[in-house]
């Protein structure tokens, strides 16, 4: 059984500040629309080149577009 | 759907319902007696090519009626199609290692080669089928 991930985003909010569609940003980034949805629903973790990838597109920082929450005590 | 979604749907497809004309033609060649007494490569082989055929068949024209409502989702791949592909392939992988072994416990038992080679179809479905849900299952509940 995989572990789901931990990894949240806010990928939707920041496109849909910036006005863009699914497709807009899927191609400036070099993926297909629905990887970018699997990316957005926290279904597909993408890799640290996409991520910055995509946080350079917004012009905001890797955290601000990606979180983690705290680990509780003693777990990484 | 992407373009190894739609391949990976039609290869499970073809697989399972080349699979099944291949038992129900053998058992009906049996007609009740043993099936080991059946010409059983000509049915196989034709299950194995048609199975292929299809695939291709059903991956071309999926892939040309996809291609008429968004020209780019007809042929374009990313990386979670080639993160898919390894995880569907290592699935397989395991699946034809328990066929091999069963080919060489049968092979050590001198088997009759009716048993070993349908061992090793068995092996080659199964594998295909279990690797084929793998990726469709990931293609739509996802991958992390």
């Amino acid at each position: 059984m995989v572990k789901p991930t931990r990894v949240t985003n806010a990928i939707r909010a920041h496109r849909e500040e910036a006005g863009m569609t699914q497709a807009d940003l899927a191609r400036r980034i070099g993926v297909t629309r629905q990887t970018l949805n699997a990316i957005e629903q926290g279904k597909y973790s993408p890799t640290l080149e996409l991520a910055f990838q995509l946080a350079r597109v917004f012009g905001v920082a890797l955290e601000e577009l990606f979180h983690y929450p705290d680990a509780p005590e003693g777990q990484a | 759907m992407v373009y190894h979604e739609r391949t990976a749907w039609s290869a499970l497809l073809s697989t399972v319902l080349g699979v099944s004309v291949y038992v129900v033609l053998l058992l009906a060649a049996a007609g009740g007696g043993p099936v080991v007494a059946v010409d059983w490569w000509p049915l196989m082989l034709a299950a194995i090519g048609g199975s292929i055929a299809l695939s291709i068949l059903l991956s071309v024209v999926w892939g040309v009626i996809a291609g008429r409502r968004d020209r780019d989702e007809a042929t374009v791949s990313d990386l979670r199609d080639r993160d898919i592909a390894r995880m569907g392939g290592r699935v397989e992988h395991a699946f034809l290692v328990i066929a091999g072994l069963g080919v060489i416990v049968l092979c050590a038992v001198r088997a009759d080669v009716f048993w070993i080679a349908n061992m090793m179809f068995a092996g080659f479905a199964v594998s295909s089928v279990v690797g084929g849900l793998a990726r469709v299952i990931a293609y739509r509940r996802g991958l992390v």
